[in-house]
């Protein structure tokens, strides 16, 4: 079970723009350490901007987000990576032309120790066996669910305390997105990462998820154990499917 | 017959390292410039001051031009690009135009608009005659030129595929949102790949403004667009594709000369080049995007 004692990322009462169009109103969310997390919600809801905001890539207007009580809002991702927050972006966007290996290194950038960088790449091999399979392979000729794979050992080399996953289901065959999930909630056992799951796949995502948060239109609606989430009747009529 | 080869060689080695410095910069940024013909002119002045003012060596006026033309890439990249990262593509484009007229008429307040040359008394020392293999004389100035393409070329395949600069430069061009949400400094890489596109051809205008001796404010006009041109043959984002569409080219406008079209042979080089993207409209290596993995 997660433990409560501390909150690793907290985002409170942001605002972002796109020019004069508000993407969040308001939202605050805390992510606690060791703890899967899920953000749910339809398509363009600020999900991902969200994501993009805790990475540093969108500043947000309003508010703050602190990692490990250091503010890291207007800080380049070069800096919120080093302080430990990795992303698995949005359709994985593995470099294409690079091999799984550089991948890898590409996820390990921010880091110095060659030795540590090593060890961790025979990790992820005994994590992933795929990605040991593949690893000379050049990544735009896997199949989208070991690009997926490719992509959380990817993130993974940076050695995170935080996980962020845009949509890790999306583009999947059901039968991937299920194996996907798996890895994932082992990933937070074996690794005691946190993660931070964006989805739209409710269902799946609370599954494995402690909590869960509601984004629509850019604001939090709701928020509530995973287990609560999946027996509200607004979210089952919404979001899960259940007629 | 394998005169001419060994000159058109020679001369398509330099065009291919001016298509090379392209190549990295547009593979990179994804954008054109306009600017590096000049570069490559200023890099020949630099070599012809080293060489008139100091001593008539090739490592002192290489250097000297790899240095200057590094900086000026720097500068080119933050004031076309780095400030007009969200502006329009042509906007950018317009201002590297904006800076090859700049760096002409700059040239021209310096040195003058007529063309200079190395005296004879120093160039006599950079060039050592010629000699003779199986009936065919090669002079050592060819050897020279040669040469330096050759390592440049080296240098540049072992820096893209074999240290993580380079990987980090590949993947900067693939996809530099994702390089920069694992935290690369995207700005550094975009730099960093002008000036090494800069060096290659500072030091083209070196190479070839020794070999002819004629340093000319223009002088970089007709290259830069045959480096452009040579790297759209060559499949625009293929390091290796920009190498060969080169050699090609410098043959093709050699022989063109052999066989009496002198006054023609820039003609026949894009009529050449024309008729191979008419045939291939992808280039010779398109298709493949080859700022890629290394194949093991």
């Amino acid at each position: 079970m997660p433990t409560w004692e501390a909150a690793v990322l907290e985002i409170s009462h942001i605002d972002t723009f796109y020019g004069p169009i508000q993407a969040l109103k308001d939202v605050s969310l805390t992510v606690n350490e060791g703890e899967i997390v899920s953000l749910l919600g339809g398509n363009a809801c600020g999900k991902s901007t969200t994501m993009k905001a805790i990475l540093g890539l969108v500043k947000p207007r309003n508010g703050h987000i602190t990692f490990n009580g250091r503010r890291i809002d207007h800080r380049p991702p070069s800096v919120v990576v080093k302080a430990g927050i990795s992303p698995v972006l949005e359709a994985r966007r593995l470099f294409p032309y690079l091999t799984v290996l550089e991948n890898l290194r590409m996820g390990a950038y921010t880091r110095r120790d060659k030795n540590g960088i090593r060890q961790d790449i025979e990790r992820m091999y005994d994590l992933f066996p795929i990605v040991k399979d593949r690893r000379c392979q050049v990544a735009s000729t896997l199949s989208g669910g070991e690009q997926q794979m490719v992509a959380m050992a990817r993130a993974l080399m940076a050695r995170p305390k935080l996980l962020i996953m845009d949509e890790p289901s999306m583009g999947l065959s059901p039968l991937f997105v299920e194996k996907v999930f798996d890895i994932i909630e082992q990933v937070n056992q074996k690794e005691g990462v946190a993660i931070l799951l964006v989805e739209q796949n409710a269902n799946m995502a609370l599954s494995i998820a402690s909590r869960g948060y509601v984004l629509q239109t850019g604001e939090i609606v709701l928020k509530d154990t995973a287990r609560n989430l999946l027996n509200n009747p607004l979210m089952q009529k919404a979001y899960l499917g259940v007629a | 017959m394998f005169e001419q080869l060994i000159n058109g060689l020679t001369q398509g080695s330099v065009y291919a390292l001016l298509a090379l410095g392209f190549t990295l910069i547009f593979g990179t940024l994804r954008m054109v410039t306009f600017a590096h013909g000049e570069i490559y002119m200023i890099g020949a002045y630099v070599g012809f001051e080293m060489i008139r003012l100091f001593a008539p060596s090739f490592v002192l006026a290489i250097m000297a031009a790899l240095v200057i033309t590094a900086i000026l890439g720097v500068v080119v990249e933050i004031l076309a690009f780095h400030f007009l990262r969200d502006a329009p593509h042509v906007t950018s484009l317009l201002v590297t135009i904006g800076i090859s007229i700049l760096l002409i008429n700059l040239t021209q307040l310096i040195w003058g608009p007529e063309t200079k040359s190395i005296p004879y008394a120093l160039l006599d020392k950079l060039d050592y005659g010629e000699f003779e293999v199986w009936g065919v004389y090669i002079t050592y100035l060819q050897i020279a030129v040669l040469t330096v393409t050759v390592l440049l070329m080296a240098f540049l395949y072992l820096l893209i595929n074999r240290t993580k600069l380079g990987m980090v430069i590949r993947a900067t061009a693939q996809d530099y949102e994702a390089a920069y949400a694992m935290g690369v400094n995207v700005n550094v890489v975009f730099s960093t790949a002008f000036a090494i596109g800069s060096m290659l051809g500072g030091v083209a205008g070196v190479l070839i403004g020794v070999y002819y001796n004629l340093f000319y404010p223009t002088m970089g006009q007709l290259y830069g667009l045959k480096a452009f041109s040579a790297s759209v043959v060559g499949g625009l984002m293929s390091l290796p594709g920009s190498v060969v569409a080169g050699l090609l080219i410098g043959v093709v406008e050699t022989f063109a000369v052999e066989l009496g079209a002198s006054s023609m042979r820039h003609m026949v080089s894009f009529l050449f080049m024309i008729l191979i993207l008419l045939i291939r409209p992808g280039g010779l290596f398109g298709g493949r995007e080859l700022i890629q993995a290394r194949g093991d």
